[in-house]
């Protein structure tokens, strides 16, 4: 089994006449990610070329479900239209939207939070994140596919390169899930929707958190560990030697005045057993002990 | 973007919420002659963007044009937690009968927006909210919905604010709200709020952060940039589209993604424990792309810090792959051997990931005397925190 995204999901890409969606649409599919078609508003009715095969293209998410039976939705539209791009995705009842943009502005994603919710029929999971991937099934975003293979370890990061770097670590371990949820200060799935979706796979046996600094969310996922998580958590926190004030490079990784610290989000994981490592190889030798001594 | 007072208040006055807009003055003689136009006792406000203004000594009254001259002499110029006060902000004195505080943010945790007013304002919001939590309510707002007249005044009500006050102060969260919503902000505060003795409520101060990814719907906020509260290398980095941000220490650090940069940082800190203290120079995200071009632009801006005596290169190859970016850093050399400034400096490279035996075997065949390279990350850290304590000037200890 796997979280969220399985073999079974029917994966079109909104955006897929652009470069980043065409480009990211092949990978997906050259990694065995089922790639039923693509919607781009104006273009329904053509096809586009994707490794090889001819996709049709849509006018909208709602024709694209109705004719492919998608249930998986990976947005690659720019900034300023991603908001109505996700709109369209809810309003058709996807049940998963991977949000890939980055550069969201906040409104319009806490818009599309509270409509997710709102409707309850839509997993989101982004923006601005590398996607979700369950290795040997299907690969919903923009994480290499090639990294490792199936296995037991799942993960879920505010990261890309960091869960890529994490995945190559483990690589001889293989994962069930990989989860990106993004960088930005509002994020359709949290650490806290990964841990419960992980604690409840079967095939998930020890679990990687890699949070950052900004907000309070890995302080969160600590004491949902500490209340619902029997499997093995291992943990890593970047942005140590990060200014207060300055934003590292994703638009949620800030410092503001004492709150959002790596050192408070170190001390709430260590405080509830999950051991944090001072660098990602490290973090991955703490997770193999974990495993083996499950 | 945080947003300076006098900024901010140019944001309030066009959204109606009621502010003093004041004049901005760079010399003691144009804050004097702000005073005289005003006619009246003035405040004389530091402009910068930081907290603790007022216990600092940079904010104070002026009972005449030439108490202004005075004092905004002493204000300028002045170091308030390591922001230099460049302008200073005259307002006419106002009387206060009350202060209250209130604002809207963004609610990460909650994943939505969130109003909290106070009528105990013109203090630290943290400490009422730690000493008398119950003075200061917090209400969400639906992102969907916005706030409404009947929810506004839930909130004056919910707070307590005297009744006579109540629609004036709703009216005020109303133009906060289109300040926040409208004007794409991430920060809306008002501290203190104040109600006047003939009972007007006015924002006397205001604090407010823009979303930087909101800006293309923005174009007018080009005019809040200020060039010179920004660091000239970050400055610099953002011309060229590079994700840039200037520390304190030895090793400049380029990477690609902003989780692993951070983490790089983070771990030639660990590994610079060993060595002296050592520490990072900079952040430098240079994405996904890694091209020759991003790479000369990269290095050329994190050695253009004097304090740089060693550059870590830590790159995991993705969608990237190692020999591209081998390539990038070949191409980078020669690039900038070219534009006059060839690296005399170490650089250690790390890459892995996807074709990384391919990449690490393009940079041994260049041969390149600058570039060392190292297989892990962690080792990678610890011989660049090494060169970088050796290039440090010795010392008779």
């Amino acid at each position: 089994m796997a979280v969220f995204l399985t073999a079974d999901s029917r994966v079109i890409v909104q955006g897929i006449t652009g470069s980043e969606g065409r480009k990211h649409a092949t990978r997906m599919a050259a990694g065995g990610t089922v790639i039923v078609g693509g919607v781009t508003p104006g273009k329904g009715g053509e096809t586009v070329e994707i490794n090889g095969a001819q996709l049709p293209v849509f006018g909208t998410v709602g024709e694209a479900m109705a004719a492919t039976g998608a249930n998986t939705s990976v947005v690659f539209v720019p900034p300023r239209f991603a908001k109505a791009a996700v709109i369209e995705a809810i309003d058709a009842a996807m049940p998963l939207v991977v949000v890939i943009t980055e550069g969201i502005p906040v409104h319009d994603a806490a818009f599309v939070h509270a409509y997710a919710q709102a409707t309850g029929r839509t997993r989101l999971i982004g923006p601005n994140c590398p996607g979700i991937i369950s290795p040997g099934q299907s690969n919903a975003g923009i994480t290499p596919w090639d990294i490792t293979g199936e296995g037991p370890i799942a993960l879920v990061s505010k990261s890309g390169t960091l869960t890529y770097q994490m995945m190559y670590e483990l690589r001889d371990l293989g994962f069930a899930t990989a989860i990106g949820i993004g960088g930005d200060p509002i994020v359709g799935t949290t650490h806290i929707d990964a841990l419960a979706a992980f604690e409840a796979d079967p095939a998930v046996a020890a679990i990687v958190l890699i949070g950052e600094i900004g907000g309070d969310a890995e302080e969160r996922a600590a004491r949902y560990i500490r209340d619902h998580v029997t499997k093995p958590v291992v943990g890593y926190v970047a942005g140590f030697t990060a200014p207060e004030g300055k934003t590292m490079g994703h638009a949620g990784a800030i410092v503001s005045g004492s709150s959002g610290t790596a050192q408070a989000k170190q001390v709430a994981l260590e405080a509830v057993g999950v051991r944090v490592g001072r660098t990602p190889s490290e973090t991955a030798r703490l997770l193999r002990e974990a495993y083996a001594g499950r | 973007m945080d947003l300076y007072e006098y900024q901010a208040k140019q944001l309030f006055a066009h959204y109606g919420v009621p502010t003093q807009l004041g004049e901005v003055a760079t010399t003691p003689a144009e804050a004097r002659a702000a005073a005289e136009r005003f006619g009246c006792p003035v405040v004389v406000k530091a402009q910068v963007k930081i907290g603790g203004r007022g216990k600092a000594g940079g904010v104070r009254l002026a009972a005449d044009p030439a108490a202004a001259y005075t004092v905004a002499s002493e204000i300028l110029g002045l170091d308030i937690r390591g922001h230099i006060v460049h302008r200073v902000l005259i307002t006419p004195a106002e009387q206060i009968a009350e202060e209250y505080y209130v604002s809207f943010l963004v609610d990460r945790a909650e994943r939505g927006l969130l109003c909290m007013a106070s009528v105990s304002g013109g203090i630290d919001i943290e400490q009422v909210a730690a000493e008398t939590p119950e003075r200061l309510v917090r209400v969400p707002v639906d992102a969907i919905s916005g706030l409404t007249d009947a929810q506004a005044a839930e909130i004056c009500a919910a707070a307590d604010f005297p009744v006579a006050v109540r629609p004036a102060v709703a009216d005020v969260l109303l133009a906060l709200w289109q300040v926040f919503t409208a004007g794409d902000a991430l920060l809306v505060e008002v501290n203190p709020l104040v109600r006047t003795p003939d009972d007007r409520i006015v924002a006397l101060d205001g604090k407010v952060t823009l979303d930087d990814n909101a800006f293309f719907r923005h174009p007018d906020y080009a005019q809040f940039e200020d060039p010179t509260a920004t660091d000239p290398l970050e400055q610099a980095a953002a011309e060229r589209d590079l994700n840039y941000v200037k520390l304190d220490g030895e090793v400049g650090v380029i990477g690609n993604g902003a989780g692993l940069v951070m983490s790089t940082l983070d771990v030639v800190a660990y590994a610079g424990e060993r060595f002296g203290g050592v520490r990072p120079a900079n952040f430098l995200d240079i994405g996904g792309g890694a091209s020759a071009k991003v790479m000369a632009d990269g290095l050329e801006i994190v050695l253009s810090d004097p304090d740089v005596t060693c550059v870590l290169v830590n790159v995991f190859g993705g969608i990237t792959a190692c020999d591209a970016v081998a390539d990038g850093i070949v191409g980078a050399l020669a690039m900038l051997a070219d534009r006059g400034t060839p690296v005399t400096r170490p650089i250690v490279v790390r890459l892995d990931g996807n074709n990384a035996a391919a990449g690490r075997r393009i940079l041994a065949e260049a041969n390149l005397p600058t570039v060392e390279l190292i297989e892990t990350m962690d080792a990678a850290a610890a011989r660049a925190a090494e060169l970088a304590y050796h290039a440090r000037p010795a010392t008779s200890a």
